[in-house]
């Protein structure tokens, strides 16, 4: 690719996804989209970026697909799930006991395995949400992407990078050299296409939000404007949870960290499920 | 250091297994059929057996039987690591007391993960 054409490529993305790349990711450039050049039988990058200057909307969403990262597995890094299932959702139990409803976004959910991994917690804890009305809704920019997570179709090699072995046993079945998450499973998680750049408000407000492992693709200014974008869509004692490598500190005010463990974030200020420190809750 | 047992006929399977482990701080054992796994476990009861399925004189599944049947056999952590890759080998090794289960092909990031699912690392 040229360098002007790198250049305008890399605002292009970053204006369409947050995607940032510097200048020594040419090579990921070259590499995601020479798929896409054979497929439309393109000779060189100058005709895919012709196209994305005349702003062809097809091109474009197939090109930003192809430059985001979709690597996720089930229970990643276990402990954020461990948490939910012991301190969070015990908490949001008691503090939604009126209305008991319950709502968790999944956000950049890529191929399904973070929201199917809640489905399957909420499944276990089935006895104590008798009655509730329990939603996850799961994001990603990627249409493709989506299709796939919304199949829940994995490879073995997807199903054994995290799953433990009861979880396969009771929620998949073979298909081929494939395994599938049960209909049931499925059927508790609603995927839609969303980009983290827009306001989620359309989308509802949540309990929790998961939002792991995305933020360190983004500038400072990207994150700041998609974390305070969350907070707005958040219920005021929900928890946000970051990937072990992000944090909110000098990019946004509106969250603070929840003392006592690492990854999860409750809004400033505000009082109930998210206000008491998990430590002392749990000695309490 | 924790120990582990790798049980598999295949020498090639057993070194690339001893390579990932050691990588994880376990010391490694070796034995390449149930029957000399018994006996190695007679000796000294490891913390881990990584267990092949298919093997001559004794099967892993045999050998996963035996092992619970022995003075300390309750301890060890097993994971199969085994081509049988369907629902009913996979029920069946459950069944009889293994803690988790690998369907081969496997890499160090699978190795990792199930090691660090039951408790291993």
């Amino acid at each position: 690719m040229k360098p002007d054409d790198f250049s305008f490529f890399s605002k292009w993305l970053k204006d369409r996804t947050g995607l940032v790349l510097g200048t020594d990711k040419m090579y990921l450039v070259e590499s995601r989209l020479t798929p896409l050049l054979r497929k439309w039988n393109m000779g060189s990058f100058d005709s895919m970026v012709a196209s994305l200057r005349k702003g062809d909307e097809a091109v474009m969403r197939e090109v930003s697909d192809a430059m985001m990262t979709h690597e996720s597995f089930f229970y990643r890094d276990i402990k954020p799930f461990e948490l939910f299932r012991n301190t969070v959702l015990p908490r949001l139990l008691a503090a939604r006991a009126a209305k008991r409803t319950l709502r968790i976004w999944s956000a950049a959910c890529s191929t399904g395995q973070e929201p199917y991994t809640l489905a399957m917690i909420l499944r276990e804890e089935a006895a104590k949400l008798a009655g509730w009305k329990v939603e996850i809704t799961a994001t990603d920019i990627a249409r493709e992407i989506i299709d796939r997570a919304r199949a829940g179709m994995y490879t073995q090699f997807e199903v054994q990078r995290g799953l433990p072995i009861q979880m396969l046993m009771k929620y998949f079945k073979q298909q081929g050299d494939k395994w599938q998450i049960s209909a049931d499973i499925r059927g508790m998680v609603q995927f839609r296409e969303f980009n983290l750049l827009q306001d989620p408000r359309t989308l509802g407000t949540f309990d929790v939000v998961f939002c792991r492992n995305v933020l360190i693709y983004f500038d400072q200014t990207t994150k700041g404007g998609v974390l305070n974008r969350i907070a707005r869509a958040m219920e005021p004692d929900g928890f946000l949870y970051l990937g072990g490598a992000e944090t909110v500190i000098g990019i946004c005010d509106a969250f603070a960290p929840l003392p006592g463990e690492r990854g999860v974030y409750g809004l400033v200020g505000k009082q109930g499920a998210s206000a008491v420190p998990f430590k002392q809750a749990a000695i309490a | 250091m924790k120990t582990c047992l790798v049980v598999d006929d295949s020498k090639v399977i057993r070194m690339v297994a001893r390579r990932i482990l050691e990588g994880l701080n376990f010391s490694i054992a070796e034995a390449a059929d149930g029957q000399k796994a018994v006996e190695a476990c007679e000796k000294q009861m490891p913390d881990a057996v990584l267990l092949d399925w298919n093997m001559p004189v004794m099967s892993g599944i045999d050998f996963l039987r035996k092992l619970r049947t022995m003075r300390g056999g309750e301890r060890p952590v097993v994971v199969f690591c085994t081509t049988e890759n369907d629902m009913a080998h996979i029920t069946e090794a459950i069944g009889a007391g293994a803690n988790e289960y690998i369907m081969k092909p496997f890499d160090s990031d699978i190795i990792q993960a199930k090691f660090s699912q039951v408790g291993l690392l």
